[in-house]
């Protein structure tokens, strides 16, 4: 407390942060640095030479609208949430999480058409690094799916709404970053690749 | 989930008899328990575990070096089939035996014993919270460090050895199976409990500081927060953000070991076979490891530093010297330690221009460092010091700091380091400055917050030999290795005798040996030390060392939740002592401004209007989580 605060009403911490949503923050943090320090090994590596060029799979733009309908529909769901909608906030969770699996789905199809443009996960490095990016960002966005279905379920047990609202806001940072992430991997890998 | 955390947690009214309903059974109070001062007993203990199994490690490959013609078919019962058939060191395990020793005192014991303990124990008590910010999410970053334990140890037991390519772990090395018996399983399961144990060291890290940053009691200002607690503090940021990159960093080493990719390989001949993988590169690896790697050194000596601001203030009855300088020392120390990692690269063929470039970052973390030093200097200078053990390895620490940062300057200018590297001069270099400063950074507040821990005193006397022989044996293990080094002996040679120009130094080696082992022995005292007053030590008064900080209002054995009522208020930093006009030479740091008229400064006259409004804030325990 510095020295000029007038406390009036009963303040309560020292930050207004939740403590829980600060440390996701922290989690975030931690996941970008995996990911900075994985795209500048690849530029390193790439300035080193013997370097394969290739196609990105065109499945790319499929799953990046994917992604980004996810994160509007999520959006939209928190704004059902904080109106105390409930049916409409499950439909959207629901929605959520469809799309989610289908953009899995569809980073599994673009790694068939890398397979089929013959660029290996075992090859060049300028290969695998595409794998390694789009497998460790499919990693991540299954743990997002894992808390996606988490908040449904305390959704569905009304637990979350206008008075509730510290999960749900969690789940949307969280999924939001995920999909802020695979917008940066795709535009680095168009401009690196 | 804050209905459900209000309701488990049952701090609802802040009061502490809310505490009394929790039926504790064994299994939740010793062993899944997520009450941060039992988590860093834990942390502690299993810390001392692995520094003892750390020290006997190089106290074999000691023996190795001190005594080279030495028969250690004595070892068999303990080694088995790595001694040789001709009662010899089997030279492949020497290597496995460095490449653990390295390992477990750099992380088991020096990031996760030293930051695990003292970031649990004292960051709630210092900062005045009931706990961490998720006490679950504690106790996971425990048990991931114990299971990574377990996998580590395992790899001891396989057939083919631990991992054998040095705590680094360079590729090629590392990576190909046919390179090294240490290379096999051994390197899998190392990679395995790294990963376990970066998981490890971010939830511990993440709790940290969102317990520093949001749980702070009434008064507790970043400027009036203890040293240690910003020392801790910054190691956890440095964690937080160098952890990661290592992770990166294993995971190209594993998908190149198993999956066959070639991020570190390329136009490798085994036999007169070229291998398939082409395309990677070694370097790489280095950039990524030593990106955590830098930082890491200084995750192993932030805490040493703070918990040594605290114990010589303490013991000098005087206010720490510069505590501004200190934070801005302390912040400046981690900026810099992520902009110099290719100082440990120099030899790489690194083009000359970015060598000088990483050479003068290099040297500009000098500048911090001897802030530090002075101010410690500075803060005994005249002061009415009290010699109690933790006191003098605190300035065991100061000692080791000056000597070993010293040759870090000599190692900092590329010219001077491509004769010295990978010599003993490193390793002279970084024993003094890291592992055996923050070594003593630990002891010494094993020694300080014992009381505070077990509710007991440690023996001093004992306390007071274990230092002595500690601290002349590490002068005497690692001083010699300077001159072995600048001769040019390179490290983690199994065997030199055979070449001439080394032979002169068998003496040498010899008297490092037996110092080494001495120290080792010296050890033991320690360790009976700890457990005997565990049990049987002197009752330790309420504040034993006459300490401003908040841990010292708490009762003798604190509960779970810390204070019995409600968190005391803080008025003022934690380093009045010998205040002028004040009765007694310290105020601790709950006292108010109002109670201490006779040695209030002006213009701490004028926060006392401010104190009566402090005092009138309610903390709402209720949406507090733990
Ligand atoms: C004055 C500040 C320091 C400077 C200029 C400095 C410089 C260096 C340099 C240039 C090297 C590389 C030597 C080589 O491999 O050829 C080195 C190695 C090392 N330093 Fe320092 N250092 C400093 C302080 C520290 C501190 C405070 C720590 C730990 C707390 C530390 C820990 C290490 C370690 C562990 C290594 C060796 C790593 C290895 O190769 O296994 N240094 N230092
Ligand atoms: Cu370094």
């Amino acid at each position: 407390m510095g020295t000029n605060i007038r406390l009036v009403e009963s303040p309560q911490k020292t930050l207004s942060v939740h403590p829980h949503k600060f440390a996701l923050w922290l989690f975030i943090v931690s996941i970008v640095m995996i990911f900075a320090s994985l795209t500048s090994a690849f530029i390193v590596k790439q300035g080193e030479g013997s370097w394969l060029e290739y196609n990105l799979p065109s499945m790319f733009w499929f799953t990046t609208a994917t992604i980004l309908v996810s994160s509007v529909l999520l959006q939209w769901g928190y704004f059902a949430a904080k109106d105390d909608q409930f049916k409409k906030l499950n439909t959207l969770l629901v929605a959520t999480i469809v799309l989610g699996l289908l953009f899995l789905a569809g980073q599994w199809l673009s790694w068939k058409q890398l397979v089929d443009m013959e660029v290996y996960f075992a090859g060049n490095p300028a290969g695998s690094f595409v794998y390694v990016l789009t497998g460790l960002h499919a990693f991540h966005l299954v743990t997002g799916l894992v808390f996606l279905v988490i908040t449904l379920i305390s959704a569905l047990k009304n637990r979350i709404g206008s008075g509730n609202m510290v999960r749900m806001e969690m789940c949307v940072t969280y999924w939001h970053f995920l999909g802020a992430l695979w917008i940066y991997l795709f535009i680095f890998l168009i401009f690196y690749h | 989930m804050d209905q459900h955390i209000a309701e488990t947690t049952g701090y609802h009214d802040a009061e502490w008899h809310a505490h009394g309903h929790h039926k504790e059974s064994f299994v939740t109070k010793y062993i899944f328990s997520q009450d941060h001062k039992t988590i860093a007993k834990q942390f502690l203990i299993t810390g001392i575990f692995w520094a003892f199994i750390g020290g006997i490690l190089s106290s074999i490959f000691r023996l190795q070096l001190g005594y080279p013609d030495m028969s250690l078919e004595w070892l068999r019962p303990l080694l088995g089939g790595w001694i040789t058939d001709a009662g010899k060191l089997d030279p492949e395990f020497y290597l496995a035996l460095v490449t653990m020793h390295g390992t477990i005192m750099v992380f088991f014991v020096l990031t996760a014993g030293l930051s695990g303990t003292f970031a649990n124990f004292l960051i709630p008590l210092q900062i005045g919270a009931r706990d961490m910010a998720s006490g679950f999410l504690n106790m996971l970053s425990y048990w991931f460090f114990f299971a990574s334990s377990v996998v580590m140890l395992c790899s001891f037991f396989l057939k083919t050895g631990p991992a054998a390519g040095g705590w680094v772990v360079y590729p090629p090395l590392s990576a190909l199976p046919q390179a090294l018996q240490g290379s096999q399983g051994g390197m899998t399961l190392w990679l395995i409990a790294m990963a376990l144990f970066i998981v490890s060291s971010l939830l511990g890290g993440i709790n940290y500081i969102t317990t520093i940053i949001n749980l702070r009691t009434r008064g507790m200002t970043f400027a009036r927060l203890p040293l240690t607690i910003w020392a801790l503090f910054l190691t956890a940021v440095i964690g937080v953000l160098s952890f990661p990159v290592l992770f990166s960093a294993a995971l190209l080493l594993i998908f190149d070991r198993s999956f066959g990719t070639s991020f570190y390989l390329s136009d490798i001949y085994i036999g007169g076979e070229a291998l398939s993988n082409q395309g990677g590169s070694a370097i790489l690896f280095q950039h990524l490891f030593w990106f955590l790697g830098h930082p890491e050194v200084y995750i192993v000596m932030l805490p040493g530093l703070g918990i040594t601001s605290e114990i010589i203030s303490t013991n000098s009855r005087k206010p720490i010297f510069g505590y501004r300088a200190m934070i801005g020392s302390l912040l400046g120390i981690a900026v810099l330690s992520f902009i110099v990692w290719a100082h440990h690269m120099f030899v790489t063929g690194m083009n000359p221009f970015l060598g000088s470039i990483f050479m003068i970052l290099t040297l500009i973390i000098a500048v911090p460092s001897a802030v530090k030093v002075f101010n410690y200097l500075a803060t005994m200078w005249k002061g009415n010091i009290r010699f109690t053990p933790g006191m003098l390895f605190s300035i065991g620490l100061v000692s080791f700091f000056i000597s070993g940062g010293l040759t870090g300057i000599f190692l900092g200018n590329a010219a001077i380091d491509i004769p010295l590297h990978d010599t003993y001069f490193v390793v002279a270099h970084f024993h003094l400055v890291m592992a055996s400063a923050s070594f003593f950074g630990m002891l010494a507040g094993v020694y300080h917050w014992f009381p505070k821990m077990f509710g007991r005193m440690m023996d001093e006397k004992l306390g007071y030999i274990h230092f002595w022989l500690t601290f002349i044996g590490v002068y005497l293990v690692f001083f010699p290795m300077h001159y072995i080094g600048i001769a040019g002996f390179p490290r983690r040679y199994y065997s030199w005798t055979t070449f001439d120009v080394f032979n002169s130094f068998t003496d040498l080696n010899t008297f490092v040996t037996v110092a080494a082992l001495i120290t080792m022995v010296a050890q033991f005292l320690f360790l009976f030390n700890f457990f005997y007053s565990i049990f049987r030590g002197r009752v330790a008064p309420p504040n034993p060392w006459q300490s401003n900080t908040l841990e010292w209002t708490t009762p003798l054995h604190p509960g779970h939740g810390n204070w019995p009522g409600a968190i005391p208020t803080v008025y003022r930093w934690p380093y009045d002592y010998s205040k002028p006009g004040a009765e007694e030479d310290y105020i601790p740091q709950h006292i108010p401004y109002s109670q201490t008229m006779e040695s209030n400064l002006p213009h701490e006259n004028d926060l006392i209007a401010l104190e009566k409004e402090e005092e009138d804030i309610v903390i709402d325990e209720s949406s507090e989580s733990h």
